[in-house]
């Protein structure tokens, strides 16, 4: 019996409409029956998805140049200042900066409006040189006049993240929302067995090339993202118990869809940018067949304490328990509550799944792996 | 009618018996909820008031020639529901019960009739969908 298939033998099946895609959850519930031989045998690809705020995000732009032409120095967007540091008429939307005139507004809208084709309007200044005379422009942009429009996000697709509470007495507005004072909610933040980088915690399969879905066009992995750890305590499972492996990523825009790229802004936190992120993950062994039947009651996450500045520990929790909508903590039942869309996450992982079975979507082997 | 209402008194206008005349003068039937009055600092009192349109607008009208500025407070929450993508957020901080999780969509499900407007979710709603509605 075949104990290995290769990426070239799958995206052979996935070419002549053979190939067996299946989501991250319709594979979990499988593996309560089925053992990972079994998986290996019937299941060729595994569609892994998230849709959650990711601050480090943004995009690079080149708004094509004026006449006379312009070196651009300082740009805002919407009264949003963007990163314009590089050649002439380039420039970095990040997804978090944020208007000086219109609180809760920033880079992410910027991004959102952009993809959604509305148009924004653009106001720099330079100092002029013999190459590049004008001082300042005034003007409307949109992706229809904008040359490239390209996504690079420096950390996105956390694997694993740590829940989040508050034992102080006032409330705490965060990333991870409004954490409720003396315990009176916690947050998290994954798509549990559904994520990622929790259905290949080694990172086997996905590195450096892997052909991704971001936010409703094609993406790539660039490596590793800002912030990669990998020596995290792990569960039983290889499951990193907070926050550990992160992914840089890079896509084309303006191929891009508002269902899978959404603005977003916590109060007297900040603006931040919701991404969806779909990966395909071969099963090429065993070894993969069993990583990728994790089920949410075998993912542990951390719970910490955003009241203390070291976000001291308060202990463990499991990805069942935290669907639940409450658990016991220090002798109170506590509510729990997602910071991440997973009806989203799960939309996209069937996406990818129906792309993969239809041949629109083949599989890349890492040119570099990350860990 | 029926509404409540905040009002917050300047310093200077907490000597009066503001609550006593609005009942003898104007009529109104009131029901303290809240109250934060201390003598020569702001102060604040939430009430609800039941009496006829005409009656009510008298009593406002003397509220604000004592300085006492009101405003009403939010009858019910309006949720666009369109462009929730579901994230869950705001099922963090409702303690009515009237946002949650349905346990097998994972999508929110609200139930206005358990909704008592406290406004938490128009703060932790990243999307910025909820919004407080006020009848007057």
């Amino acid at each position: 019996m075949q104990k290995r298939r290769t990426y070239e033998e799958i995206n052979q099946k996935i070419k002549s409409g053979r190939a067996v895609v299946l989501t991250a959850s319709e594979v979990s519930e499988l593996s309560k029956t089925l053992p990972p031989a079994e998986i290996f045998r019937k299941v060729d690809v595994v569609t892994t998805a998230t849709f959650a705020p990711m601050c480090s995000s943004g995009m690079f732009i080149n708004v094509g140049h004026t006449r006379p032409p312009m070196r651009m120095e300082q740009v805002l967007l919407n009264d949003v200042p963007v990163y314009a540091g590089i050649a002439a008429v380039d420039a970095y939307i990040g997804a978090t900066s944020e208007s000086e005139s219109r609180p809760g507004y920033g880079g992410a809208h910027l991004i959102e409006e952009l993809i959604a084709g509305k148009e924004v309007e653009i106001t720099c200044r330079a100092k002029g040189t013999d190459c590049y005379p004008l001082k300042s422009f005034n003007g409307k942009i949109s992706r229809h006049t904008v040359n490239e429009m390209i996504l690079f996000n420096p950390r996105n697709a956390y694997q694993n993240y740590a829940a989040a509470v508050n034992t102080s007495d006032r409330t705490l507005y965060t990333y991870m929302g409004v954490l409720l004072p003396r315990l009176g909610n916690l947050t998290y933040s994954t798509s549990g067995e559904l994520s990622p980088l929790l259905n290949d915690p080694w990172l086997r399969t996905i590195g450096v090339g892997t052909r991704i879905f971001l936010g409703g066009g094609r993406g790539y992995v660039t490596g590793r993202g800002t912030q990669f750890r990998t020596d995290v305590e792990r569960n039983a499972h290889g499951i990193p118990l907070k926050n550990a492996a992160t992914l840089a990523v890079t896509g084309d825009a303006k191929e891009m869809d508002t269902a899978y790229i959404r603005a977003a802004y916590f109060e007297k936190y900040g603006v931040s940018l919701f991404v969806g992120i779909g990966i395909p993950v071969p099963v090429l062994d065993e070894d993969m067949a069993a990583r990728v039947s994790i089920r949410n009651e075998q993912i542990e996450t951390t719970i910490t304490d955003y009241a203390s500045p070291s976000h001291e520990e308060l202990g463990r929790v499991n990805y069942r328990q935290l669907l639940s909508g409450y658990l016991h903590l220090k002798g109170k039942k506590v509510r729990t509550a997602p910071m991440s869309s997973l009806p989203v996450a799960r939309r996209i992982a069937v996406v990818l799944a129906k792309e993969i079975r239809q041949g629109k979507f083949s599989l890349t082997q890492p040119v570099e792996t990350l860990s | 009618m029926k509404k409540k209402f905040v009002l917050t008194f300047p310093p200077e206008s907490t000597n009066e018996p503001v609550t006593c005349r609005l009942i003898r003068d104007f009529g109104l039937d009131i029901n303290i909820l809240r109250a934060e009055i201390n003598a020569g600092q702001e102060g604040k009192l939430l009430l609800e008031i039941s009496s006829t349109k005409g009656n009510l607008e008298k009593g406002l009208g003397y509220l604000e020639s004592r300085m006492i500025t009101w405003e009403p407070v939010a009858e019910k929450i309006h949720f666009q529901q369109d462009p929730c993508i579901h994230c869950g957020s705001c099922t963090a901080v409702c303690f009515s019960g009237a946002l949650e999780m349905d346990r097998i969509t994972r999508e929110l499900v609200f139930t206005p009739e358990k909704c008592i407007a406290c406004g938490l979710c128009a703060r932790a709603c990243p999307l910025g969908l909820f919004t407080l509605e006020f009848a007057v």
